[in-house]
């Protein structure tokens, strides 16, 4: 058998799903001086791109543009992408081994955490991934509803996707047409009656996890006045001197803006977004039917841990806040994949600088790797996934020198696509992902919008000239 | 970002070591994992101490017969342990601070991982870098 990464026997990689550290895995492969590499992209959806597509704000357009850079790899001759096919339930680990020597496994975060209070599952308490994968025209999501016709909303959590949200919810109807949103998000919105908004910080403003370009942008909104409480702003002695000593400039400047926010006097916008500090909602309030209609707040102080984090501690003073809507915006949550090792303790793939690691021998497992937000946790911008990509693939090109690889009965590319074909055959190529790529573009032209999403998959495949089954 | 983040690409369970062991069995282990530190635990798995190379080699500096002490006896005691929530930010101000370069990760009482020094600073440059790559990334994208 000819030498793996030769043109006579390229390595064969299959990458599975196809966002923002998938791509960069790839792109690294590809560059990689004197060794030939064929890489498959697998994806569970039609679509690539991953959160680019299906999490980034749809007022965020130029952030979006990053999938042009991925489009060049993709470009690449030696790369293949298989789209609507499911990793653990098209193809499985085993199929895999037949037909690679290394997989990467790059999926992301597909679930939220919990906050763990009661009235979490009330009716109207979401978890912000499902809002934020509805508006972006996720085919799971497009059954969730959303009660808009609610006056006051609460966001908890003050993280970017917090931000993403409350600002989502605040932008008036004609920003959000010149949007690529759903069609079903912005008709929703157009009808929304929300007033009020809410976000709620269990920490001070210097332990925000927003950042300063996103927080800044909220005092711009066209349709919402921002407020935040003089007395939650002012920072407590633990956090002033915490900064004093560390006079970080990116923390100084956020409370700085915020301070800004709490002088501001209202504007006569149609509606206010509150920023609120130093609270932990402890119950979410309902009705006989159910819904939810308020939540219960306790009123935090800042303690340091012996590392020097001040965390939120509990005090005995409460407060009700009435609202008939909450996102739970406290992060994301990888899941395990089938037959994939798995660290409970962090939602991660078990793994050491993305090889993926045996639970017990905690050994290196021949062959797998992992790279992203299944890799590290859900933190981190897109390029963040970038040198986090490089280090999963140093890795594989270290055990690739040493021989570490699996050794697969069929490691050709007809193999692999005949073995897809027959499990998935409505699969998406690169190619006939680009149709549909100008067709939501040509549909978007119209309406003066970057592109008008296909938000179901028997759209996608309709458009296609398919249909499933077929 | 939190140091939870920090362990979850790093390789399982921290080296450990019992304070009754002697130095010369520290020091076995220390070749054999080929790391700089070893966290000192009790019969429950909760940190009393860490014991390093440098604390060795200051030992053996004044005392010939370091390697049959035991690693309780010269171990440093005060340890700062951090938990999982803890800030990258804050854990990184304490360890230049204090001049420290581990903290050995705690929760719920049980020894879960730890941070070097090296580990921090990582994160740190990774987190601007991030940034820089997102716009390096926007710009490749523009130049069609
Ligand atoms: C709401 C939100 C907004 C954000 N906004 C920004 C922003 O404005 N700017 C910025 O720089 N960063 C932003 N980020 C962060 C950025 O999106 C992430 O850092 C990045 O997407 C993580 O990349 P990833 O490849 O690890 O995961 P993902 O992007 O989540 O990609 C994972 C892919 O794997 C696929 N997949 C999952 N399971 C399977 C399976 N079993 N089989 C096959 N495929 C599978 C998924 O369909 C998905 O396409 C945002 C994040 C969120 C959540
Ligand atoms: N525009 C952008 O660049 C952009 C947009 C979206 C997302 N992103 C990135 O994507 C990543 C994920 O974002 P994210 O917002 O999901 O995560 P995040 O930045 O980790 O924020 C999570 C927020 O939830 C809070 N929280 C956690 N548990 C809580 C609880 N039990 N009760 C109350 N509050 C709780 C956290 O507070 P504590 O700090 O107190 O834990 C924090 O405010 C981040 O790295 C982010 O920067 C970037």
């Amino acid at each position: 058998m000819a030498q793996p990464g030769t043109d006579a026997q390229p390595l064969r990689v299959a990458i599975i799903g196809s966002g923002p550290a998938a791509f960069y895995a790839a792109e690294h492969l590809l560059k990689r001086e004197g060794l030939v590499v064929e890489i498959d992209m697998f994806d569970r959806l039609p679509t690539p791109y991953g959160l680019v597509r299906g999490g980034v704000a749809p007022d965020h357009q130029k952030i979006k543009s990053v999938a042009a850079a991925f489009d060049k790899v993709a470009a690449d001759p030696r790369f293949r992408f298989y789209g609507y096919v499911e990793f653990g339930k098209d193809v499985t680990v085993a199929d895999l081994r037949e037909h690679y020597h290394q997989m990467v496994y790059a999926t992301g975060a597909q679930t939220d955490r919990r906050m763990g209070i009661p009235g979490e599952d009330l009716q109207g308490s979401h978890p912000a991934t499902e809002f934020v994968a509805w508006y972006n025209g996720h085919p799971d999501y497009q059954d969730c509803r959303f009660d808009l016709q609610q006056e006051r909303v609460a966001v908890v959590g003050v993280g970017n996707v917090a931000v993403d949200v409350a600002r989502i919810l605040c932008r008036t109807p004609e920003e959000l047409a010149a949007t690529d949103i759903s069609d079903q998000a912005l008709d929703a919105l157009r009808q929304s009656r929300i007033k009020e908004v809410y976000m709620l910080g269990r920490r001070g403003p210097a332990q925000a996890a927003f950042t300063n370009p996103e927080i800044k942008e909220l005092g711009e909104l066209a349709g919402a006045d921002i407020t935040v409480l003089p007395e939650e702003v002012e920072l407590d002695p633990l956090s002033r001197e915490a900064l004093e000593k560390s006079q970080d400039r990116a923390t100084l400047k956020k409370v700085e803006l915020l301070h800004g926010y709490a002088l501001r006097k209202p504007g006569g916008k149609p509606r206010r977004l509150i920023l609120r500090f130093l609270v932990s909602p402890v119950e979410l309030l309902g009705n006989a039917a159910g819904q939810v209609v308020g939540m219960r707040l306790v009123k935090n102080e800042l303690r340091a841990t012996p590392a020097g984090t001040l965390q939120p501690k509990p005090t005995d003073r409460f407060e009700e806040l009435p609202v008939g809507l909450v996102f739970r915006s406290v992060g994301y949550k990888g899941v395990p994949l089938p037959g994939v090792p798995f660290n409970e303790s962090w939602g991660v793939i078990l793994n050491d600088k993305g090889r993926v690691l045996d639970p017990d021998s905690h050994r290196p497992v021949v062959g797998e790797y992992c790279t992203g937000w299944i890799k590290r946790g859900p933190t981190g911008v897109i390029g963040t996934n970038k040198p986090d990509a490089a280090e999963t693939v140093t890795c594989m090109i270290e055990d690739f020198g040493q021989g570490l690889l699996l050794c697969p009965s069929r490691p050709e590319a007809a193999a692999a696509e005949a073995l897809i074909r027959q499990r998935q055959p409505n699969y998406i190529s690169y190619a006939a992902w680009l149709r549909l790529n100008e067709l939501e573009t040509a549909r978007g032209r119209a309406g003066g919008r970057p592109r008008v999403k296909f938000t179901r998959v028997e759209e996608m495949l309709a458009a296609l000239g398919r249909s499933e089954g077929a | 970002m939190n140091i939870a983040s920090l362990l979850a690409a790093k390789s399982g369970q921290p080296i450990t070591i019992r304070p009754e062991r002697s130095v010369r069995e520290a020091v076995a282990l220390l070749a054999r994992h080929n790391i700089g530190v070893l966290i000192v635990v009790n019969e429950a798995n909760v940190p009393v101490g860490i014991i390093s190379e440098r604390d060795i080699v200051r030992e053996a500096a004044r005392n010939e017969q370091v390697f049959g002490r035991t690693v309780g006896e010269i171990m440093t005691r005060d340890v700062i342990t951090g938990v999982p929530e803890d800030d990258l930010a804050s854990v990184a101000n304490v360890m230049t601070e204090k001049r420290i370069r581990h903290v050995p990760v705690v929760d719920k009482g049980r020894l879960v991982g730890i941070v070097s020094i090296g580990d921090v600073v990582k994160a740190q440059r990774d987190k601007y870098r991030g940034e820089v790559e997102t716009l390096e990334t926007q710009i490749l994208a523009d130049n069609n």
